[in-house]
């Protein structure tokens, strides 16, 4: 996560940093295109594009009509031939109308075809709530689609993270979801070169810790980040873990924290019913069981269509004090 | 690259110049539902072997499913199962029109498209059987049979699920450059569901190298189409979109074929999707498991009488151009052959239940939860 008070001139915005990944994307191969709903002249919903469509021109940064189902399955069918198309919807909640092309089509062919049809598309999308948009555009649906198998879910939550897993996942020669926490576009900070090319399979700890593993993903990195802040002047060392990638889960690295720490609360923008959350718990309990010493603790969203009126959203969504407040019923 | 352009299709180009007639778009419209719109007359082709091959590759398509009927009974196969039986022109004079390099995508009643485009009997039937030496290694079964070699990308059981996917394939085409038509088909069901407009829109909009085949068997299943379209005339509607649209009597598989070459030589020359619909009947019911509760005895029977194979038949016996012995010379060579594939798939090796998660990603590990 990009710290405040670093050099200016080497600071850099999520958004920015997302942008740059398309490009390298774009310049570095042929096959690769971006499409969706004003991705080109508008230069991208949330800005992300801005400027690639007068780079790139208007076959590579293609504008959609407000057609989900049919541009989400073109892209599919576009890597069935040989692209590698980078799709944007513009939110989880509008790719609910390209549910069948996500399930039916690009997790499945692989499959039903029994090996013939790999589908190398990238799919992207903002998630997440915190700006009064009502509940139309503020759900955190990654949990879903992380149900699905044959797809790959990821979850950038950090500068380097926007900018390195984009070309990863063009290489994987499976469908890859990216959920981009509308959140994080301003997070601004100083971007280092990658140690090692970023690996798609593994968890990453965010900050080490010794007494109680925060487990978390996306826009809640944040404020997790903030809750083992606070916990630390109470004297309480917390491990930060960022799962990064949602499907497949790396229950190793959720594990070899919980044997460290012996305690654990899953942060989780979704509802918890059903949730993410409740999978990375479940997993704990098969996995971990002997290790724990307090039950685990969740803090997901609370179960109702995000509010619009700001006190009610920010009710309705996990806040670092109710993660610190867990984190104390699991300590103390 | 070519560059997409604003402009599109308004009017619908005139057909090119033939002896025969296709109906215009707007000829379904007129006459009623249920009643096929007259082909082309019976003038003889001058390549009498072309028109044996159709009978023969109809004939398969029909033998074969015969035959999938029997096993299916016997519980050799199981599923849902779609027989094609009746709508074999369509299957058959369309893939005439396409280069071995176009691409089809197909739906769940795709048995017959498989076969048309030159799957082997062998892989198909084994598919049936759910055996690894199917043409989707038994993952797939009736309703998805892909053959990536020949570019068939399947069995779609999600109606309209396929459109989509086919504009994707003649995008990809037309960005890298290639003169590649991609033949989707469809049912008449598919208007109903929005991935038909929305795939129309595109494909008119971005003039998409994409031939739309509608196989307007006149039911979504046991739904009428007047009970099920606000407006029945299909192709008037494709048109709406700014493509060209025309309806053919999908009972006469020279029709068809005349119809679909058109319609091909115009979108490889770049003036975008093409419509196709096609008006035919499916002889037995929706799937195996359909009693057939919604359609009128006679209108079955009234069908029957247009029977493609027959009508193909009758009319190459009038030009003297199939003599019994020929077609006994058919018959047995189809039998064979569909033995063939019937024994091949009965010593096909199962898949060990020990590579169940096989092919959930590309990764050789298996699946990754």
């Amino acid at each position: 996560m990009g710290a405040d008070g670093e050099d200016l001139a080497a600071r850099t915005t999520y958004r920015e940093a997302m942008r740059e990944a398309l490009r390298e994307a774009l310049r570095s191969d042929d096959r690769v295109f971006l499409m969706g709903e004003d991705v080109g002249r508008y230069g991208g919903c949330f800005g992300v594009s801005l400027g690639l469509l007068e780079e790139f021109g208007p076959e590579r940064v293609r504008d959609t009509p407000l057609s989900e189902s049919a541009f989400v399955g073109a892209g599919i069918g576009a890597a069935l031939a040989g692209m590698r198309p980078v799709v944007e919807i513009m939110t989880v909640n509008f790719s609910l109308l390209a549910l069948d092309q996500i399930l039916n089509n690009a997790a499945t062919l692989l499959h039903m075809s029994g090996g013939q049809l790999p589908v190398p598309l990238v799919i992207r999308m903002t998630t997440g709530a915190g700006r009064q948009l009502g509940a139309q555009h503020s759900h955190s649906l990654e949990g879903w689609y992380a149900h699905i198998p044959g797809i790959r879910v990821l979850a950038p939550a950090t500068l380097e993270d926007a900018r390195h897993m984009l070309a990863p996942a063009l290489a994987d020669p499976d469908p890859v979801l990216v959920f981009e926490h509308a959140g994080l576009y301003n997070v601004s900070g100083e971007l280092l070169p990658p140690a090692a090319p970023v690996d798609l399979d593994h968890a990453a700890i965010r900050r080490p810790g010794t007494d109680i593993s925060l487990i978390t993903y996306g826009g809640s990195l944040p404020k997790t980040l903030a809750a083992a802040d606070e916990l630390a002047a109470a004297g309480i060392s917390a491990e930060v873990i960022d799962l990064r990638t949602l499907r497949p889960l790396d229950d190793a690295a959720v594990n070899a924290s919980v044997a460290r720490t012996h305690r654990a609360v899953v942060v989780d923008e979704a509802w918890r019913t059903g949730s993410l959350a409740a999978e990375v718990s479940a997993r704990i309990a098969e996995d971990s069981f002997y290790e724990l010493d307090a039950p685990v603790e969740r803090v997901c969203s609370a179960e109702v269509p995000m509010p619009y009126a700001r006190q009610l959203e920010e009710a309705a969504l996990p806040q670092t004090a109710d993660i610190v407040a867990a984190a104390h019923r699991a300590v103390d | 690259m070519s560059v997409a352009r604003p402009t599109r299709t308004r009017k619908d180009s005139a057909p090119a110049k033939s002896g025969k007639k296709t109906p215009e778009r707007g000829a379904g419209g007129r006459a009623p539902a249920g009643r096929p719109v007259p082909g082309p007359g019976s003038a003889p082709d001058p390549d009498p072997g072309h028109r044996r091959d159709l009978l023969e590759t109809m004939l398969r398509i029909r033998r074969f499913e015969e035959r999938c009927v029997e096993l299916y009974s016997a519980t050799k196969i199981r599923g849902f199962v779609h027989l094609y039986i009746g709508e074999e022109a369509v299957a058959v004079g369309v893939t005439q029109a396409l280069a071995p390099e176009d691409a089809v995508v197909s739906t769940y009643r795709e048995h017959g498209h498989a076969l048309a485009r030159g799957i082997p009997a062998d892989a198909v039937m084994a598919e049936m059987y759910g055996r690894t030496t199917g043409c989707s290694g038994g993952r797939g079964g009736s309703m998805h049979l892909f053959d990536a070699s020949r570019r068939f990308y399947g069995g779609n059981a999600i109606v309209a699920g396929g459109l989509p996917p086919a504009a994707g394939l003649a995008l990809a085409d037309r960005m890298r450059g290639q003169n590649r038509v991609t033949c989707c088909f469809f049912g008449d069901g598919a208007f109903a569901e929005g991935e038909f407009h929305e795939t129309a829109n595109l494909a008119a909009l971005w003039r998409l190298p994409l031939l739309l085949v509608c196989e307007n068997n006149l039911y979504a299943m046991g739904t009428a189409l007047a009970r099920h379209e606000a407006q029945t005339d299909l192709a008037m509607r494709a048109a709406s979109y700014g493509m060209v649209a025309w309806t053919v009597d999908g009972m006469d598989v020279e029709a068809v074929e005349q119809a679909a070459r058109r319609a091909v030589e115009g979108i490889r020359t770049g003036t975008g999707p093409h419509f196709l619909e096609l008006r035919t009947y499916r002889f037995r019911a929706h799937s195996m498991y359909d009693p057939d509760r919604y359609r009128e005895k006679q209108e079955i029977e009234k069908w029957k009488s247009r029977d493609p194979i027959e009508l193909l038949r009758d009319r190459m016996r009038e030009n003297g151009e199939l003599r019994d012995k020929d077609m006994a010379r058919i018959e047995r060579r189809i039998t064979a052959e569909i033995e063939h594939a019937v024994e091949a798939a009965e010593q096909a090796p199962r898949e060990p239940v020990g590579d169940l998660l096989r092919h959930v990603t590309s990764s050789p590990a298996g699946a990754v939860s």
